[in-house]
């Protein structure tokens, strides 16, 4: 038991310090993404490639002053990045980071929690994420911060519908909610049958998700919350110091979360291709499957880099447009088509 | 209808196609376009440690000159501050005393000499109206400072020193020398 409790316990750790560390060097990479899109080099001067400027960023951020203003609500000033932080690091719980390491003989499963709801433990933590951003915008008393609360919450309530049904198609297929057992579901090669990744049967859905997830992180295109032509910082307005530190870090933390859910539910997760076919010890397997989910995770938070340093912002009109009269009747669509295929093919 | 100069352009707003419509297209063309510039050869230049060369007619920090034993050449004449439209040149006179004919070259000599670099617009007159070939604009740079009389640069900073000349032939190539020679030209007199 008390080993059962260690093993846990690292586990916890390291996932934790995994998602940390990912934030940190996503704030890196940001940077050199949008310098090298741009023609430029980006930070270079903290170490080689500068590849110490999240370092240097975090000590700043540390050492700056701490500024609440005279007529914020002061417990909810701080309440609010706290929990922006927290429920982006409690969705990192449920996501199968890797497979089954053999040690002496005992299984170690490498996933803090294998809920049989833990698609909807995922849905229900990051849409708590939205009080974050609404706690610290209405406690600043600022009409910026106001504005760019409200529409953080308005656009995540209408992309969450969007993103809801999408993956009731990829749950009617694969006929689960534990996210490992999706996993397994597209595992490649199995003894001659192949399961293909799930975008391959999903395509739309998948296209889908993908964009309620931009929305769901306030990226670009959707990053009206904190469009600072438009609202100087948005909700994180009269934030500074480490309090600011910790908005621009759950941002971070949540792209990383749901670059890692996307390719659980449509990339295959920990599965690479002829992954069984190999001849490989399951431990090879494991680490191998890790390593191929993080170079997933890595390929999908560059997209979303990519897509910000490409694209220009929507209009809020055009948000809602495409939001209720485009993505909801398309994921409906897609239920229905779903549902329609799996009937004549026999897949019930 | 025609516009008079026949640059206006009719502007209309036509109803998007469905191919325009859905985005996708216009967003795949966009990301491939940065996805090029991603692996583009980038433009910058790493200024410390690398330094863009300036062109041969650039005109940065002065200098005064010493002639080849060492003395200054400036004797205090006045015609740079005279012909600076920035005002920005003062100068003291003094006469040389027996004994310091090393350190200067002629009886009289510039006791103080200062240059205002926020005044000084870097037009190189001074350099023309100098009949003693003593000061010229070299392509040094003038660096930054926190304060405003850090700009006032006093003989400290203008004359050369000794044993580390500065080197004005960029811009005073042989052509341009030939060039001052021709003395029935108004420029050159």
């Amino acid at each position: 038991m008390t080993s059962f409790f260690i093993y846990k316990a690292i586990l916890v750790v390291v996932v934790f310090g995994i998602m940390l560390l990912a934030a940190m060097y996503s704030t890196y990479l940001e940077r050199k993404v949008a310098a090298f899109i741009q023609d430029r080099v980006g930070p270079n001067r903290a170490g080689p490639f500068g590849i110490l400027q999240p370092l240097a960023d975090g000590i700043k951020m540390f050492m700056k002053e701490e500024i609440i203003p005279e007529v914020a609500n002061k417990t909810l000033f701080i309440v609010g990045p706290c929990i922006a932080m927290l429920t982006a690091i409690m969705a990192g719980v449920v996501i199968p980071w890797g497979g089954e390491l053999v040690i002496n003989g005992v299984p170690y499963v490498l996933q803090i929690i294998d809920f049989d709801f833990g698609l909807l433990y995922v849905f229900g933590v990051v849409s708590l994420g939205v009080y974050g951003i609404m706690i610290g915008g209405w406690a600043s008393n600022n009409k910026f911060s106001l504005f760019g609360a409200i529409r953080a919450s308005a656009q995540m309530i209408s992309y969450e519908i969007a993103m809801g049904i999408s993956i009731i198609a990829l749950i009617m297929m694969t006929g689960t909610l534990s996210l490992r057992e999706i996993v397994e579901f597209q595992a490649g090669g199995t003894g001659g049958t192949w399961n293909f990744w799930n975008v391959v049967y999903q395509p739309l859905g998948f296209l889908l998700f993908l964009v309620c997830a931009f929305a769901e992180c306030n990226r670009t295109p959707f990053d009206l919350p904190e469009s600072e032509t438009e609202l100087v910082g948005g909700y994180h307005t009269e934030y500074s110091s480490m309090k600011l530190g910790f908005y621009l870090f759950a941002e971070y933390i949540n792209m990383f979360i749901s670059s890692a859910v996307i390719s659980t539910l449509y990339f295959g997760g920990t599965n690479f291709p002829f992954m069984n076919d190999l001849g490989l010890s399951q431990n090879a397997i494991t680490i191998l499957g890790t390593l191929a989910f993080f170079i997933k995770i890595g390929f999908f938070v560059f997209f979303y880099m990519w897509i910000r340093w490409t694209l220009p912002r929507f209009r809020y009109d055009q948000l809602m447009y495409l939001g209720w009269r485009v993505l909801i009747p398309l994921a409906i669509a897609n239920v229905a088509i779903t549902g329609l295929v799996m009937i004549l093919t026999d897949r019930v | 209808m025609k516009s008079l100069t026949g640059k206006a352009k009719v502007l209309d707003n036509p109803k998007m196609t469905f191919l325009e419509r859905i985005y996708l297209p216009a967003i795949i063309g966009g990301i491939t376009i940065t996805l090029r510039h991603l692996f583009k050869r980038k433009t910058t230049i790493r200024y410390p440690e690398q330094k863009r060369t300036f062109s041969p007619v650039w005109r940065g920090m002065h200098v005064l000159k010493r002639d080849d034993n060492g003395a200054e050449r400036c004797t205090a004449c006045g015609l740079c501050a005279v012909a600076c439209p920035a005002e920005a040149i003062t100068m003291t006179a003094a006469e040389r005393k027996p004994g310091e004919e090393k350190l200067y070259r002629e009886e009289k000599y510039a006791a103080t000499y200062e240059i205002n670099m926020l005044r000084c617009i870097f037009c190189g007159l001074c350099e023309e109206a100098c009949p003693k070939e003593a000061i010229f604009l070299t392509d040094r740079l003038v660096s930054t400072d926190y304060a405003r009389d850090g700009f006032i640069y006093g003989k400290d900073k203008l004359v050369e020193p000794v044993d580390n000349r500065v080197d004005v032939s960029k811009r005073q190539s042989p052509k341009v020398l030939e060039f001052k020679k021709i003395k029935h030209l108004r420029h050159n007199r």
